[in-house]
């Protein structure tokens, strides 16, 4: 962009402020930057955050976007962070008229950060604390030695996902800090011969007669990667950290995996309506055009969350403003309740009910979605039904899209053992990623881990005790 | 709230290398697998049954990034349609699945792609492979043949061409010269401050060397032995060729009689008939005599074979070995035997001791490597041998 185009890029921006605060959107501090493609790739590759620690599956993921930009085959239009103020980056080299559409796309995208209860929680200053935490991992690796701290980043990230970002376990933790649970853990910590295990037996008999079990839980625990911190054995101090940091992050990402359709589909509503409102040239508008359509492409294998998103926004409007059917005669809605409706629907919901509650038979018709699944070597179309393709939608919606795990207990076999269930709910686990995934608990947990999970209707536990993996049926 | 609400910047990020350091060190875990798999990569089909200039994809799968997931394949997916889409449509095939398509930056997990593919030129497979081979026991033969290869700066001077003035030492010279008059500073340079870069002739004694490939192309060798054989002098051939200016490499092909073959026929050709080995030797002997003296040559005869050799023919094999290893580097038998056979020329051979002998024999593809290290290993490994 050349200076005379970011001066007119931030009249523009003013305007569209103006608008988006006359619409009601309520967003922070805006803070763009323009950065060329490789360092927007780059920060793509970090899920949007510039200062994250280092590690190799980032440096994959660089490449792969940008082979995939060079080839011309897809291209990230704008990243934002949430933050207070928020961070936005503008792709350099596009045109005038793009970088206005992403500027109120992102508006909207921080007016979903600042008020999605979702993201209530999470902590602005992000980029701050990432800065940080990367700085200590660097002092690791200088320490501890670099290979030391990317197998041990290796073994974190296989199990990232497994925390409990809900608001009953946010509760439960602050009316009982695991404090005691700390000590206990980095007690044992503290011994790290090869005969740990000997002077910790007398140790472990005699809590064993303090506490009925020790290390077992009363609940199921869906967190994996909070009981490690307070349960493992094996960790050293710096490990600890790492795993905290990492599951913090994935905290502070979750409600962006919880609401990406709804994000999307807000921020995509939100620029349509503003580039409306613009002075745009015949040459401009039809530029603008030409980019929305692009974002709202539909693709026939993935679901297009900007499409799928918009729909529903645009869907719940009309029929708040004009209410049909069971909304007029069952739920008596007035009428002209339609942006307001919105924003309540911005405010409270996160993508599983806003699926559920506002993805209707009309929209599943209109868009023509399916569920389609491998039959021999062809991927097939299966089923039409809108309720079915509804529920599978949200289903694939349903905790960021990952499996559910429980550690069922610490004390397995009263060996200290890790014992894990999967919470089967029709669809199976990957066989083969599953029994690479267990060596990298057993290196957090530094004893055998099991996983109980269920394949072709059978239920079966898998085992890694350091050397292979045991399938067994139960 | 007013304008202030939002700023826009433009910084230089020419700096910023995160992604790419992150990305070179992916690039060296890559590596690291490709030296892993390198006794499978170097049999790949793909390679050698095309000129070799093509970059392959090869699977890595200790670069995928494991975690607790969903069995794709056997779970049902959404999709949209354009408006008519039918039950029983099919949208995709393996393979060609329309991939990375849309703006959802999470790729990775979809239809097909179910592990890691790093694309790797034959050029890069042939870097790692090659790192450690060399010809064993090279002499220089004929002192007389030097070649100049390249200039080095290696000097510095006190007169020399203006242009290779050396800015920064002849400032120190200054410096000093200053310092030792009691007068500390840079100024007055004279003449006798300068100093000049000066460069040298790289010299490299010119290596001759050539290489005597024969194989065996009689019936009894089927297409895993051809194949074999043609894989190992494939990278054989490559390996000479990038290592080493002045090699010369003659294709000796042979089953009951020998002849002297282009590359091409060497190893696109196949015959039929028995096998008499020591045709081969003797035509090598009859080349090393008319050709390529001892005097001036380092030789290399290398002989593929499955072993099956004409019983009656064997003395006379191992004493035409012995007389060929009196003029050459080395004698390098590599042996197919897939099924484990004693074969009769082995049996033979087995009686050899020597250190220039060296043989390997490869019973699957993943040996192939080991016997190119057999042969083209560090002198001391004479013991060889995948045995």
């Amino acid at each position: 962009m050349t200076s005379a185009e970011l001066l007119e890029l931030e009249q523009a921006i003013d305007r569209m402020v103006e608008l988006a605060r006359g619409y009601g959107l309520d967003f922070y501090d805006m803070r763009f930057e323009v950065v060329p493609a490789d360092v927007l790739y780059t920060f793509g590759a970090y899920q949007g955050m510039p200062t994250r620690y280092s590690h190799w599956t980032f440096g994959k993921f660089y490449y792969r976007m940008k082979v995939d930009y060079d080839l011309g085959l897809s291209r990230i239009y704008e990243l934002v962070i949430n933050s207070d103020p928020c961070y936005a980056f503008l792709l350099d080299n596009n045109s005038l008229v793009e970088n206005k559409m992403v500027c109120a796309h992102v508006l909207a995208h921080c007016d979903f950060f600042k008020n999605n209860a979702m993201f209530k929680h999470t902590p602005r200053n992000m980029v701050d604390s990432m800065a940080a935490s990367a700085e200590r991992f660097r002092a690791y690796e200088m320490q501890y030695g670099k290979v030391a701290v990317e197998e041990f980043l290796d073994s974190v990230l296989a199990i990232q996902e497994h925390i409990d970002p809900s608001e009953t376990a946010r509760q439960q933790r602050l009316i009982r800090p695991s404090d005691g649970d700390r000590n206990e853990a980095s007690k044992d910590n503290r011994r790290l011969s090869p005969y740990d295990d000997l002077f910790s037996l007398d140790e472990r008999l005699s809590t064993q007669q303090r506490k009925e079990k020790p290390r077992d839980i009363v609940h199921p625990q869906k967190d994996l990667l909070l009981f490690l911190v307070h349960n493992s054995k094996t960790l050293t101090d710096w490990q600890r950290d790492v795993l905290t940091v990492l599951r913090e992050e994935m905290l502070y990402f979750w409600p962006q995996i919880e609401t990406k359709v709804m994000n999307e589909g807000w921020a995509t509503y939100w620029h349509q309506r503003i580039m409306r409102e613009l002075d745009l040239t015949g040459a401009e508008a039809i530029d603008f055009a030409r980019t929305n359509a692009g974002v709202t492409a539909p693709s026939r294998m993935h679901i297009n969350p900007y499409l799928l998103g918009v729909k529903i926004w645009e869907a719940i409007e009309k029929e708040y403003e004009v209410p049909t059917g069971d909304r007029r005669d069952r739920f008596h809605v007035e009428g002209n309740v339609g942006r307001q409706q919105m924003f309540e629907v911005r405010e409270m919901e996160s993508d599983a009910s806003f699926l559920r509650n506002y993805l209707t038979q009309d929209l599943i018709e209109e868009l023509d979605l399916f569920l389609y699944q491998k039959v021999g070597n062809e991927w097939r179309i299966v089923e039409k039904d809108w309720r079915k393709v509804r529920d599978k939608l949200c289903a694939s919606r349903t905790n960021g899209g990952y499996p559910v795990l429980y550690v069922m207990d610490g004390d397995y076999q009263v060996a200290g053992e890790l014992y894990l269930k999967h919470a089967y709910e029709g669809m199976e686990l990957d066989v083969k990623y599953s029994e690479k995934t267990l060596p990298h608990v057993f290196k957090l947990w530094g004893r055998p881990v099991h996983l109980e999970t269920v394949l072709e209707g059978r239920n079966i536990l898998f085992s890694y005790d350091g050397n292979r993996i045991q399938r067994k049926f139960l | 709230m007013g304008d202030t609400s939002f700023f826009i910047s433009k910084d230089d990020w020419s700096l910023h290398r995160k992604g790419e350091q992150d990305q070179a060190r992916h690039q060296e875990k890559v590596r690291e697998a490709i030296r892993k798999n390198l006794a499978d990569l170097i049999s790949e089909e793909g390679i050698i049954m095309t000129d070799g200039r093509q970059v392959v994809k090869i699977p890595i799968r200790s670069l995928d990034e494991f975690h607790f997931r969903y069995n794709f394949n056997k779970s049902q997916q959404t999709g949209q349609g354009d408006g008519d889409s039918a039950i029983g449509d099919v949208i995709a095939k393996d393979g060609s699945g329309e991939k990375g398509a849309g703006h959802d930056s999470g790729a990775g997990d979809q239809a097909g792609a179910d592990y890691y593919e790093a694309e790797v030129s034959v050029d890069e497979i042939q870097e790692l492979l090659f790192a450690d081979l060399q010809l064993p026991n090279l002499v220089q033969k004929s002192p007389e043949d030097v070649i100049v290869e390249d200039i080095a700066f290696k000097d510095v001077r006190k007169k020399g061409l203006q242009s290779n003035i050396d800015k920064k030492r002849t400032i120190l010279e200054n410096v000093l010269r200053n310092a030792r008059a009691g007068k500390p500073g840079l100024h007055d340079i004279a003449l006798d401050d300068l100093r000049f870069k000066t460069w040298e002739d790289v010299e490299r004694p010119h290596s001759q060397a050539v290489v005597l490939a024969m194989m065996d192309t009689s019936g009894s060798m089927g297409t895993f032995e051809k194949y074999v054989a043609r894989t190992f002098f494939f990278w054989m051939v490559r390996f000479l060729r990038t290592k080493y200016q002045t090699v010369d490499i003659q294709f000796i092909a042979h089953h009951t009689e020998a002849k002297v073959v282009t590359e091409q026929e060497f190893f696109t050709k196949g015959e039929s008939g028995g096998t008499i080995c020591s045709s081969a030797y003797k035509l090598a002997l009859d080349l090393i005599e008319t050709k390529y003296s001892p005097d001036r040559y380092n030789i290399y005869p290398v002989h593929f074979s499955d072993g099956d050799n004409l019983t009656s023919d064997n003395d006379k094999c191992v004493q035409l070995v012995h007389k060929l290893m009196d003029v050459s580097n080395l004698f390098g038998y590599g042996e197919v035997n897939q099924y484990n056979r004693a074969s009769t020329l082995m049996s033979a051979y087995r009686h050899i001791h020597s250190p220039l002998f060296r043989h390997a024999i490869i019973r699957e593809k993943a040996d192939i490597y080991r016997s190119l290290h057999t042969f083209f290993g560090p002198s001391q490994s004479v013991s060889g041998g995948a045995l």
